[in-house]
């Protein structure tokens, strides 16, 4: 476990910038205390210092996960988020999709949201934009990139894709194994 | 979707059709047969099987009559099919035809015979049994045998049989419990041993049944009453667990896979056993301390331990195995649980690792004796050796959970131990030997139902606070079989450790090798005669510890210690090796030729033996030698009184 690189942390917050935008500071600047990412076995954790501290017991080898995982660094270096991140994008998140309840079930299988599924979507949506995905009861389901921006998704047809899938709350199960 | 585990299929199941048809045939069978005919088939059945040739004769014509019937049967016998060998022989076939129709004709005269021949239970004689070897029973007459007996038995003084022997009595009830719910005899006569008998077949048939299914709300993401809403829109059928539980929900019947909901993956609740809440309630952790749970997977206690903290303080989750510790992350992360650590250690090694816990929680590996209803395959699979072998592992995790607690802590200093199993080898004997060997006392669970631990069991005493233990049954309270301890650690020093450690060491060697020789184990026959030596020197040390060497030694111990012990001693080499690199210095500084006596004794024992595990609070609370020996006079004057 070790600190991240200027590198590294350039691109993670890039990529966490697109979901959260300046929230970010939020998550290094908290009032309870302070929180840091560290980076073990290529993924990257976010925990308190307190955690850490108690986390440094543990051999290399035998720890298995600290705090939160935010997602991994791909073998050729860019950074991937994972669905356990969520609860630190959701409540940040700045532009946000909802499905409505019968699309739900199709992209929590990991499919992508289409026009007809679409519930609402927040004003002034880029294209290519990332939006964390909401069901209509306000839970959040997954994240992705907006693939119309909010006018484009007024005119297009029924079953073109408004939002490509990235990461849904599904993946729990179906990638259990490759979490961490 | 790939999950092992699919709590989908067991939601179906659960309390619907097909349930009912995992009882097996002969429940299904009770509910076309009434209980006077099941009696007068019965008794049909015991003269049939004395006369078979007289009545084999006249009733040969009701057999037309009975053509019927036995279309109706044949659509029983097809369901009874998967569960039984149903290799019923011709002639039986009429002789139940018959029986059938007997029954069906005279439903009064059978009702009034029933009553007579209930009283009239009896052994079946030599040749009868030499019969049932070569024609299979049919499973109602042994259901119905089984109860008689146990009518018998729980009467003894009237309703025996002159000169029949209760012993007689007994193995026959043993081997119809073994044939109808296909245990193997071990396990029979083990449960034998710790039921009443007429408690016995209640929980064999509670076995049989699956226990509901039960969620637990987790408040760290909504509220149980929110969750319940949203599921019952879903078309789920579902209600509060009980008055103890403020998240629990019990689930009778869903129209979607429960465990694939949107709310389940959004982690507003997680599936758990009614039972696996028990020990986490006892443990009550508070917000802001430093709680270990030893065994973790698959995280549901964790993730409960984490809600009562409401995400504070600090968690670390163990578990010795890699592959399912995959679950405990998964879990972790969708009930967004972020104080976690979460590693994968071996228990009895975690004293090395860290200390100083507020709480720990030790679910202890088991046999899985009380959760038969989910793992049928225990019913057969076990053995003496299974269950010691067990048990002399939980020993020694629950001696190094132990040694994890901080027993100064301000708001903690408890462990709860607990398993999913029934036998008392694993919980009362293990809780007794931890009792003896650390500062620790019982202390009550805070559960206000269950039932009593055991203080006494067949040839064992244990402590009586054992009383404060707790155990849960399937067929009294509806939930896994389990069973919970509380203990409170009362002060950080290992009991005849520091100084000590070598006297204690000493004397398992001394036990040991008392029970070496009966055993037969030649390659420890050399110790003896060291033995004594270091025995004596032992001596001066307290009673204490030659005590629990006595008392071991009168307990039966199990053949598979031997083995596992050596093994374990290589396992831990070389960590003994350093512990003794560093005793060295420290005796040295004392100063004393006692010790250093004492170390090489120690030493050539601990090579062997290395059974202990090194604390690192044993170089923090290390005493002074004067303090020693006052602490040593007065457990000698304690141990007088």
């Amino acid at each position: 476990m070790r600190p991240l690189t200027d590198e590294e942390t350039k691109a993670m917050f890039e990529k966490l910038s697109k979901y959260i935008g300046e929230n970010i500071k939020l998550l290094v600047d908290r009032p309870d205390g302070s929180y840091c990412f560290r980076l073990h076995n290529d993924r990257v954790y976010y925990m308190s210092e307190k955690i850490l501290k108690l986390a440094t017991n543990i051999s290399r080898d035998k720890l298995v996960s600290v705090g939160t995982c935010f997602g991994k660094f791909t073998k050729t270096k860019k950074f991937r988020l994972h669905i356990t991140a969520l609860d630190y994008l959701a409540p940040y998140a700045k532009f946000k999709v909802w499905v409505k309840p019968g699309a739900e079930q199709s992209f929590l299988y990991g499919n992508h949201v289409l026009k007809s599924g679409l519930g609402r979507i927040t004003e002034n949506t880029m294209q290519y934009q990332g939006v964390v995905v909401y069901s209509m009861a306000d839970v959040p389901l997954g994240f992705g990139v907006a693939a119309k921006s909010t006018q484009e998704c007024r005119r297009v047809d029924p079953m073109s894709i408004v939002v490509f899938h990235q990461a849904d709350v599904g993946e729990f199960i179906r990638n259990e194994d490759t979490l961490t | 979707m790939g999950r092992k585990l699919d709590p989908t299929n067991k939601v179906k199941r659960g309390p619907g059709k097909k349930a009912k048809k995992q009882q097996g045939a002969e429940t299904e069978l009770t509910k076309f047969i009434t209980d006077g005919e099941y009696c007068a088939l019965y008794i049909n059945y015991l003269q049939s099987g004395n006369l078979d040739q007289k009545m084999s004769q006249p009733l040969l014509p009701i057999e037309r009559a009975a053509k019927k019937e036995k279309k109706l049967k044949e659509t029983l016998a097809l369901e009874s099919d998967d569960d039984e060998e149903d290799e019923e022989d011709d002639s039986e076939e009429e002789g139940d035809e018959e029986e059938k129709s007997d029954a069906d004709l005279d439903e009064e005269d059978t009702v009034q015979t029933n009553i007579d021949e209930m009283d009239k239970f009896r052994l079946p004689g030599a040749e009868e049994t030499s019969k049932e070897g070569v024609l299979p029973l049919d499973l109602k007459t042994i259901h119905q045998r089984i109860k008689d007996n146990v009518d018998v038995l729980c009467n003894f003084s009237t309703k025996r049989e002159e000169g029949k022997e209760r012993t007689e009595y007994l193995s026959l009830l043993k081997k119809d419990l073994c044939t109808y719910y296909s245990y193997n005899n071990f396990l029979i006569e083990k449960l034998i041993d710790l039921f009443p008998l007429s408690e016995l077949v209640d929980f064999l048939e509670a076995n049989e049944i699956q226990r509901p299914v039960t969620i637990r709300t987790n408040t760290l993401k909504t509220r149980r009453r929110d969750l319940a809403q949203a599921l019952i829109n879903r078309g789920v059928n579902l209600d509060p667990l009980g008055k103890w539980s403020k998240v629990g929900l019990v689930i009778y019947d869903s129209s979607v896979p429960i465990g694939a909901t949107p709310e389940y993956l959004a982690g507003q609740y997680m599936l758990q056993g009614a039972s696996s809440f028990l020990p986490v309630m006892a443990l009550s952790p508070q917000e802001g301390e430093l709680v270990l749970d030893m065994s973790s997977a698959p995280g549901g206690k964790t993730t409960y331990i984490a809600q009562l903290m409401r995400n504070t303080g600090m968690i670390v989750a163990n578990d010795a195995n890699a592959e399912r510790l995959k679950s405990v992350v998964g879990n972790i992360h969708r009930l967004g649980v972020t104080n976690t650590v979460i590693c994968n250690y071996d228990g009895r090694q975690f004293p090395k690792v860290m200390g100083g816990f507020d709480r720990v929680l030790l679910d202890a590996p088991c046999s899985g004796t009380g959760v038969i209803a989910k793992d049928p395959a225990v019913k057969t699979s076990k053995d003496e050796a299974d269950i010691l072998r067990s048990a002399h592992l939980q020993k020694e995790l629950i001696l190094s959970a132990i040694d994890s607690v901080n027993a100064e802590s301000p708001s903690g200093g408890y462990l709860v131990y607990c398993t999913c199993s029934i036998m008392v080898e694993e919980n009362e004997w293990v809780v007794d030997y931890a009792l003896k060997k650390r500062n620790v006392k019982l202390v009550p669970t805070g559960l206000d139902f269950g039932k009593e631990g055991f203080t006494r069991f067949k040839e064992r005493r244990f402590h009586p606070s054992l009383r404060l233990s707790r155990r849960f049954y399937p067929h009294s309270h509806n939930m896994d079989g389990f069973f919970i301890a509380k203990l409170k650690k009362f002060s950080n020093v290992i009991p005849t450790a520091p100084a000590g450690k070598e006297a204690s060491e000493a004397t398992v060697v001394a036990d040991s090798s008392q029970e070496k020789p009966s055993e037969g184990d030649k390659t420890k026959k050399t110790i003896p005669s060291k033995v004594s030596g270091s025995k004596e020197h032992a001596q001066p040390n307290g009673t204490a510890a030659r005590k629990t060497a006595n008392i071991k030694s009168k307990g039966k111990k199990d053949l598979s210690t031997g083995p596992k012990k050596a093994k374990v001693a290589k396992m831990d080499g070389e960590a003994v090796k350093e512990a003794e690199v560093k005793k060295p210095t420290a005796k040295i500084a004392e100063g004393t030729k006692a010790s250093k006596a004492d170390r090489k004794e120690g030493s050539r024992f601990e090579t062997k033996q290395g059974k202990k595990t090194t604390n690192p609070m044993k170089t923090k609370n290390r005493m002074g030698k004067n303090k020693f020996n006052k602490l040593k006079y007065m457990l000698q004057k304690q141990d007088r009184k």
